[in-house]
């Protein structure tokens, strides 16, 4: 972005650029999905396509909330308030890719044998947990659009859309549990979302009118 | 079949790869898959590839996973914990000059060099299911020889009640082994009439050819009707012992990985269902069958066993 001389009103910046900035938002959350298309076309997915394909689409999906996540923080420290506005985009994104692992799970791992799928929630700690975070999202997804927003009040919104701070966690511990030995990367998103919470916590205390650093202004998140 | 050709010629030589194997799960399905099947084999003309000569052995005749699958999805964890990592990691590992140790409760212990173990066993082809614990299968042409022949050379005394297995320690050539994923070196172990049993195989080779590393080059264990991961790879020692010896899965996570580690539809992993599997190549799952369906030849080895006591 062009600097501004000191002391001139910040201009919004133009349609066109904004428009141009979604876009490669859009392609990049898209990017995943078609690269992975095109390996399964090509039978680059290896031996087991099927399991690397249920794999790949759940940690996208992952990636993308822990980015979703990412973004508050990131609009405060860098001190570029609009960048919020991708917050939905990101976060639908995310919602999609793990539709899409569970569809594979379901249509094509178990091929609509919803007996065993239930057996599967039942017995399986990886699954029940899964399975409760994907519940949980659907809610966040249908109540993403501006009119939800409106119909619920701003309050009841943000305290609805604070389950992802549950939703997320639950989202690791399904990959944690499922790995057979190597629980690196599985932590390493873990600890990425300690992170991201931890700053929230900090920020919380910091503009907290009581905390000695408060600076007097309303607490938002 | 009688097939003329030139002294440096082989079979393999002549004939189109795909025609070749096509060949060869005929001569398996007309060998029968009963051990009969070891003598019928030996009638036809030997193979000889990369140094490998050996017979047809005891086989399924259902069709082998292509090479490329077998040789590129792989647990190896030494070299990595992902299935392509093995393929891709393991191009400075040295499997030759490879010396093996085999001791303990035996009368003839001994330390013996891969080519000469090659060249003292008569070297057989067999095509055997090979189920992993984590809901996969293949069908994979070993080439080897039975545990049992190795074993009956060093005279194993009363005590020799489990066999264990050691494999190699190599952290500069195994990346995988920088990292404690599992007690490294790996180890797993058989008791004696598991080890004994004419089905278990030392393998030597793959698809007629030299063991590849990635596969557990130069020496591993298979055991078609155990988990995968049964199969301990790239072996430097084999011992006779009195105890049941540890063995690295089940180190790790004692109640998710049992030592005997028998295929079991009706015992599943605490995590996962184990009652079917993925056939590499195939779109639908299939029944996942009692012992990798091997019961009919190693059931009466745990007769009177609880196997979900046993698992």
């Amino acid at each position: 972005m062009a600097s501004h001389p000191k002391g001139a009103v910040k201009k919004r910046p133009s349609k066109l650029r904004d428009n141009l900035v979604y876009a490669l938002v859009w392609a990049a959350c898209f990017a995943p999905v078609v690269w992975l298309a095109w390996k399964g076309y090509a039978g680059a997915l290896g031996a087991n396509p099927i399991e690397a394909l249920i794999r790949q689409l759940g940690v996208w999906g992952l990636r993308l909330l822990l980015i979703g996540l990412a973004i508050t923080p990131a609009a405060k420290i860098l001190k570029k308030p609009r960048l919020v506005r991708f917050r939905r985009t990101i976060g639908l994104f995310a919602f999609s890719y793990i539709a899409l692992h569970l569809v594979s799970y379901v249509g094509v791992d178990l091929f609509f044998d919803f007996k065993q799928l239930w057996k599967d929630i039942l017995k399986r700690p990886f699954i029940t947990l899964g399975m409760l975070g994907f519940l949980l999202l659907i809610p966040l997804a249908v109540t993403s659009t501006n009119g939800w927003v409106i119909r619920m009040g701003r309050a009841a919104w943000s305290r609805l859309h604070r389950l992802i701070y549950l939703i997320v966690p639950l989202g690791v511990a399904h990959y944690y549990l499922l790995v057979k030995a190597d629980h690196r990367p599985p932590l390493v998103y873990g600890a990425i979302f300690a992170l991201l919470m931890g700053w929230r916590a900090w920020e919380a205390w910091r503009v907290s009118p009581g905390s000695a650093a408060g600076t007097g202004r309303p607490a938002r998140r | 079949m009688l097939i003329r050709h030139a002294p440096d010629l082989t079979d393999n030589d002549v004939t189109d790869h795909s025609l070749y194997l096509k060949r060869r799960t005929l001569m398996a399905g007309l060998a029968g898959v009963g051990l009969a099947g070891v003598a019928a084999g030996e009638a036809q003309s030997r193979q000889a590839k990369a140094g490998l000569a050996f017979t047809k052995g005891f086989s399924t005749t259902e069709k082998p996973t292509p090479k490329d699958d077998i040789t590129r999805y792989n647990n190896f964890y030494e070299f990595g914990v992902d299935k392509g990592d093995p393929a891709e990691k393991s191009g400075r590992f040295k499997p030759r000059p490879w010396t093996v140790r085999i001791d303990g409760a035996c009368e003839a212990p001994r330390t013996i060099g891969i080519e000469d173990l090659i060249k003292a066993n008569r070297l057989e082809e067999r095509i055997y299911r090979m189920r992993c614990v984590e809901g996969w299968s293949m069908v994979i042409p070993w080439v080897g020889f039975p545990l049992k022949d190795l074993l009956t050379s060093v005279k194993p005394t009363s005590k020799a009640k489990y066999v264990a297995f050691e494999t190699v320690m190599r952290p500069s050539e195994m990346p995988g082994q920088g990292w404690n994923t599992l007690d490294w070196p790996y180890r797993e172990g058989l008791r004696i009439d598991e080890a004994m049993h004419p089905l278990t195989l030392m393998a030597v080779g793959l698809y007629g050819d030299v063991l590849p590393n990635q596969n557990g080059a130069p020496l591993r264990l298979v055991v078609p009707w155990k988990y995968g991961f049964k199969g301990a790879k790239s072996i430097v020692r084999i011992s006779l012992v009195e105890k049941q010896p540890v063995t690295a899965w089940n180190k790790l996570a004692p109640r998710e990985y049992g030592f005997y580690s028998n295929v079991n539809p009706a015992v599943d992993h605490p995590r996962w269902s184990q009652a079917t599997e993925r056939r590499i190549g195939e779109f639908r799952r299939r029944d996942t069958l009692p012992f990798n369906g091997y019961g009919e030849w190693v059931a009466d080895l745990y007769r009177g066993m609880d196997l979900k006591t046993f698992y």
